[in-house]
């Protein structure tokens, strides 16, 4: 943040700085994430299930001969109907060397957001940790939250990576 | 006109590696009463190729011992000198100092001087143990007539400590020649003639150069020195062997040696043209032989008698890809390759695989009439992959004599320790295995064969006393049957002792009994810490060990059985998969999923008769097989599976067995029986409990591969937890 702030800076104007965001919707609410951590989308297809696995994590499917989880952020953050028809959509994210597909209601578009555009989230209790929140983003009429989505998917709280297997 | 050398040390280190296996192969092939002179020479040439590389490079540790190494080589091949066990001993371990300095160039340990030194001594004490005096050799009898010193300066001391030096040593007799090395780090020569002191040179040279880098060696007589040049010309092409009594001057040096002048008429030198990788040829006048051959790097011979380095030197450096005839295998047959891109190699072949059973999949429901030429094309498609799977799969398939040959020497080196006499008999080196089992399978074998070896085999008088033969013999044989590699050690010692095995058991409070058969009697030896050596020996006994090889064996997809009878022999079974890459695997159906069985651990399937499920405490939990009570793994339970078959008796047992302990895994269906690919879920996910990793079906779908291992423990935790 600091970073971003002295770019802004030193960009001399508050309109210099932007970043691309991929909004996708869960119900109600719009999420943004970082364009470049997003690697495709795709159609949802049935996946493999995974024993014992947390009821978010769907299972694990063949992409192109890579064993890929994938995650329904709509059982995760308890927003949205869960159900699966030939239009629910797979973002395939790539996280620093991981594969990890998540499912959501729809994808709406690719925007982009200037820092000035980004308020800080107030702090809240939601099935979301604040934490994982970068910040609240405004698009006219409306509100996009910014989602870290590499620190969501690699923390413990989503018991992919083997760390979280210690951490209750 | 600076060379970075650096980047043929790696090709120094494999040459070298290569050398010094090749040497040991062919000293443990020795007849020590009659040797053979082609294999004699054979060993010569590779401790000469390895002296004179190493000299180029300036590794003058390897060289000091390869040197002496090689004088006395040299004697025994010309017969000065009989082979006797103790040389075949020094030539051994000079073999494994070598490795060690080798391995201590490449950046792996420390190189160990103590040793170096010590091996050192030993081999010239050898030489001159045995030496028959009148043989011309450069410890000839008669006084010597001067010295050729060599060493190396210490750090700091350049050209103005080696003028005093000479002056220094100017006193001590006829200066003759002094030759600064042409590469830093190579010793420096001086020639002394005259009868002087050696200790006293030694003392005076230990003033200014480093002390492990000082060699004396006295020069014959001029008619000895004549003689040897004579009888033996490779001994005048070695880097440090005494150059033709004629100055030797800077002029004479070529791209990466000194060519040493040849005095003597070279006619009787060149009949003898077994030139290792680096070394150094002599001039050759224009008379000589002009379809010599000349390995990589080495320098032409100079054109004409006349000193002329440098046309020399850039005609070596210009032709050095000129064919090698001397070594005609190795150079152009073989590219070295990196194992991550011949992996990636297969990876991608094995996406075609999944591919093209994807497409032949859809291609079913399609008329076939209609739709001939697309048939015919997906069936070539489908032959052509094969194939292709194939070959890229031989990429990493090696013989099995990689690992083979290690043991002639570990036998070696512990029958004699054991005071046992063993004969080992190998067959079948040329199976094939990929590289990664190659290389974890070693250990595991290298265990069994020391058990064999410390608890087979009996001791000579032993086996006489029972009528066998005094030399035990140990067997390693490899083949290959229905997809697995299977590898036997077998000796004919005294065969496993069953009641002291179960004596043994019954000692640690394990549960056995009299009725068990032999086969579950003797893989009670593969429990930890479990040991019937009455006295621990420095090869075994400890007890630890077996269950080390069995669960490395396991690990590799593998399994190994015992049989055994006592006073005939005893022999261990491994048997692995072909590769790592691929498993053979039973698909099994539950509820809508479909898993992967490997196959290695399944013993039967059935379907379960109502009468053969009992109950404890109202739970269904064991099935009786024949004689014995399996715990039923529900594996619908253990993964939750909805949707799966309740009843027991309606779908199907399969009977596995894990570390020795059956269970009955009980699922809907079996589907078949297929090779799969095994891809990691580690990858993106985690380690999942009770699946080992996952793999892509025909149809595109991920089927997970089952932990046997772990689910036979987990039903054996959890059984009386449900009691």
């Amino acid at each position: 943040m600091v970073q971003e702030n002295n770019s802004q800076q030193a960009a001399g104007d508050a309109g210099a700085y932007s970043q691309e965001f991929l909004t996708f919707t869960l119900g109600p609410e719009e999420y943004a994430i970082d364009i470049l951590k997003v690697q495709e989308i795709r159609g949802y297809e049935p996946p493999t299930t995974i024993a014992n696995a947390p009821a978010f994590l769907k299972g694990v499917i063949n992409l192109r001969g890579i064993i890929v989880p994938i995650v329904d952020m709509r059982i995760k953050f308890g927003v949205g109907t869960v159900e699966y028809t030939p239009f629910t959509v797979v973002i395939i994210l790539s996280l620093g060397g991981r594969v990890v597909g998540m499912v959501v209601d729809g994808v709406s578009d690719v925007t982009s957001l200037r820092s000035d555009q980004i308020r800080p989230a107030p702090e809240f209790a939601a099935t979301v940790d604040t934490r994982y929140i970068k910040g609240l983003g405004t698009l006219g009429e409306r509100m996009l939250i910014v989602v870290d989505i590499e620190k969501l998917m690699l923390s413990g709280e989503m018991a992919l990576v083997e760390e979280a297997a210690q951490t209750p | 006109m600076s060379i970075d050398m650096s980047q043929f040390h790696q090709v120094f280190f494999e040459e070298t590696a290569e050398h010094l296996a090749s040497m040991e192969n062919l000293l443990l092939g020795l007849d020590i009463a009659d040797p053979d002179a082609e294999q004699l020479n054979a060993i010569f040439r590779a401790a000469h190729s390895i002296k004179g590389s190493s000299g180029t490079f300036g590794f003058t540790d390897l060289q000091d011992v390869t040197h002496i190494l090689e004088n006395l080589l040299d004697r025994v091949r010309k017969g000065e000198l009989h082979l006797r066990n103790a040389m075949i001993d020094a030539f051994l371990d000079a073999g494994d100092v070598l490795k060690n300095l080798l391995a201590a160039h490449q950046g792996e340990g420390e190189a160990d001087r103590v040793a170096a030194d010590a091996i050192c001594q030993r081999l010239r004490q050898l030489t001159e143990a045995g030496a028959v005096p009148p043989a011309p050799t450069f410890q000839a009898a008669t006084p010597a007539a001067g010295f050729d010193l060599y060493f190396l300066l210490e750090g700091g001391a350049g050209a103005t400590t080696f003028e005093n030096l000479k002056a220094e040593l100017a006193t001590h007799g006829e200066l003759r020649a002094a030759t600064a090395p042409a590469v830093p780090g190579q010793p420096w020569h001086v020639r002394l003639s005259g009868a002087a002191d050696p200790e006293l040179l030694r003392g005076l040279l230990e003033f200014v150069a480093r002390n492990d880098s000082i060699r004396i060696v006295p020069l014959g007589t001029a008619d000895a020195e004549a003689a040897v040049l004579a009888d033996a010309p490779d001994g005048a092409y070695g880097f440090f062997s005494a150059p033709a009594p004629a100055t030797a001057s800077d002029d004479a040096y070529g791209f990466f040696d000194p060519l040493p002048e040849m005095a003597a008429p070279p006619a009787a030198a060149a009949a003898d043209d077994a030139y290792g990788f680096f070394a150094p040829l002599p001039e050759v006048p224009p008379a000589a032989p002009a379809d010599e051959s000349y390995g990589f790097f080495e320098p032409l011979p100079e054109p004409s008698p006349a000193p002329a380095p440098p046309p020399a030197r850039k005609e070596a450096r210009t032709v050095p890809a000129a064919p090698a005839a001397t070594r005609p295998a190795a150079g152009d047959t073989t590219i070295r390759v990196g194992v991550d891109k011949v992996d990636q190699l297969i990876n991608l072949v094995g996406e075609l695989v999944i591919t093209q059973a994807m497409l032949a999949q859809s291609a079913a429901q399609i008329d076939p009439v209609e739709f001939e030429r697309l048939h015919n094309g997906l069936i070539q498609l489908e032959r052509n992959t094969r194939d292709l799977q194939e070959s890229v799969m031989s990429i990493r398939m090696m013989p099995m004599s990689v690992v083979f040959s290690r043991f002639p020497r570990v036998v070696r080196d512990i029958s004699q320790k054991l005071g046992k006499q063993v004969e080992l008999k190998l067959s079948g080196e040329n199976t094939e295995l990929d590289k990664g089992l190659i290389e974890r399978i070693t250990d595991p074998l290298t265990h069994l064969v020391r058990n064999s070896l410390d608890h087979g085999i009996e001791l000579p008088e032993v086996r006489a006393a029972k009528g066998k033969q005094p030399v035990g013999t140990i067997t390693l044989s490899a083949y290959h049957q229905s997809g697995n590699v299977v590898i036997e050690v077998g000796d004919d010692g005294a065969g496993l002792p069953r009641d002291k095995i179960l004596a043994k058991a019954r000692e640690r409070g394990l549960g056995v009994h009299d009725q068990m058969t032999d086969q579950e009697v003797f893989a009670l030896i593969f429990e930890a810490g479990f040991s019937t050596a009455d006295r621990i020996t420095e090869v075994s006994g400890r007890g630890v060990g077996m269950d080390v090889v069995k669960k490395n064996i396991t690990a590799l997809g593998g399994r190994v059985d015992i049989d055994s009878l006592a006073g005939i022999g005893t022999r261990m079974t491994v048997r692995l998969p072909l590769t790592l890459a691929i498993l053979d695997g039973m698909s099994v159906a539950v509820g809508r999923e479909t898993y992967i069985i490997p196959l290695g651990y399944v013993i039967e399937s059935l379907q379960a008769e109502p009468g053969m499920i009992k109950s404890v405490a109202g739970v269904e939990r064991l099935l009786q097989v024949r004689d014995e009570y399996l715990p039923i793994i529900a594996l619908h339970e253990v993964f939750r599976v909805p949707g799966a078959l309740a009843a027991l008796e309606d779908g199907i047992m399969i009977i596995l067995e894990a570390d020795g302990t059956k269970a009955a895994l009980f699922v809907d269906a079996m589907v078949g029986q297929h090779q799969v690919v095994i891809k990691s879920l580690e990858t993106n996910y985690r380690k999942v409990s009770g699946v080992s990793g996952a793999t892509i079906m025909g149809d595109g779908r991920v089927a997970l591969i089952l932990d046997v291992a772990m689910l036979v423990d987990m039903a054996r935790r959890a059984l009386p937890a449900a009691a």
